[in-house]
């Protein structure tokens, strides 16, 4: 009976570690960027007319929402976003994450007119679906994306007064994620 | 998990490239491309030893250099600018993993979070061998060679002799 036991301690080992690797998300990578400070970035706004830069913001606790008109997972999160804006006063900055893909035709305009077309359809979306945006940027070539180590839209991030990463999320934020992460999250960066 | 769409749409390219076999034929179908071998050459074998070493965080199992992905696309751009402004392997590196994580590194480096990665293999081989050593010793004391008795030793050479 001995015998069994060690065999059977480590199969039973092997199958909780096994059990605890298939929950996990192989998609969702760690970002070195918690507790960092948000890269700096000034880039121009969707409404036009001034810049945008998070440096604006310090003293505020925000949210970043990484975001494109072509991102169908982002019409999933978007009435959650929009539902949050109206119940909360935490300012939700969006982050246009490369609205021109490169096998777009406007890809092959030249910048001012790729950067117009981008603001155009860009409005036409947020006046359809809502918007939950103080302000959104115009990251067109994805440089600021890559800054902030962006690799699937929608993403999401928390930024502290002291304009600190806080949280990232990749993928959809949801009503549960809001409810029992990002909201209290947010609550204590203000309460201190 | 549904914020799978954006993946499966940067994706879309490395699906490509593996249902055409890599051919030349899925290079002549993009020729976004085929751009970037017309600059300098010396930028590029740079580029292309640096990105063998770096994992597209689209695709996952692919590397930076050989991934058709969008994403892919616009690190490649990103290195390529970090070449020519001088800046060394380590430090590109290193930029990408202050970015991405340890994840973008095929060869993740020597530090205490990794030291199950690297040497936990050669730990199991030994832990192997001590089992196997054991093992042998404790079944050759069992197996002792048995004497034959007379009879059993006349019985046997007159088999042998047939």
């Amino acid at each position: 009976m001995k015998k069994f036991l060690l065999p059977l301690a480590l199969f039973l080992g092997l199958l909780v570690f096994l059990a605890v690797g298939l929950q996990r998300d192989p998609r969702e990578i760690p970002s070195p960027l918690i507790g960092q400070p948000a890269p700096a970035f000034r880039l121009p706004t969707l409404e036009g007319g001034q810049t945008f830069g998070p440096e604006d913001l310090r003293g505020k606790v925000w949210l970043l929402n990484v975001w494109a008109t072509w991102c169908v997972a982002c019409r999933e999160e978007h009435p959650v976003l929009v539902a949050f804006a109206q119940k909360n006063s935490v300012p939700i900055v969006g982050l246009s994450y490369k609205e021109i893909q490169p096998q777009d035709e406007a890809a092959k305009f030249e910048p001012s007119r790729k950067l117009q077309v981008a603001r155009e359809r860009s409005v036409v979306w947020l006046q359809r679906h809502g918007n939950p945006y103080v302000t959104s940027v115009m990251d067109l070539d994805g440089r600021v994306g890559i800054q902030y180590g962006v690799y699937g839209v929608p993403e999401t991030y928390v930024i502290d007064q002291q304009g600190v990463i806080r949280y990232k999320r990749v993928g959809v934020v949801t009503p549960e994620l809001l409810a029992n992460k990002i909201g209290p999250l947010v609550a204590e960066l203000n309460r201190s | 998990m549904s914020a799978a769409s954006v993946f499966i749409r940067w994706c879309r390219a490395c699906l490509l490239c593996v249902g055409l076999g890599c051919s030349w034929g899925a290079w002549a179908q993009t020729p976004r491309e085929a751009a970037p071998l017309a600059e300098d050459p010396v930028v590029e074998a740079r580029l292309i030893e640096i990105s063998q070493e770096l994992r597209c965080l689209v695709c996952q199992n692919e590397s930076l250099a050989s991934s058709h992905a969008e994403l892919a696309d616009d690190l490649r751009r990103e290195v390529r600018g970090l070449i020519r402004a001088g800046k060394s392997d380590t430090e590109i590196k290193s930029f990408l993993v202050s970015r991405y994580g340890d994840f973008v590194l095929y060869r993740p480096e020597v530090k205490p979070l990794t030291w199950v990665l690297w040497f936990g293999p050669f730990v199991l081989l030994l832990v192997g061998l001590w089992v196997l050593v054991r093992y042998v010793r404790a079944r050759k004391a069992q197996v002792a060679p048995v004497a034959l008795s007379d009879e059993q030793r006349r019985r046997a050479q007159d088999l042998l002799r047939g």
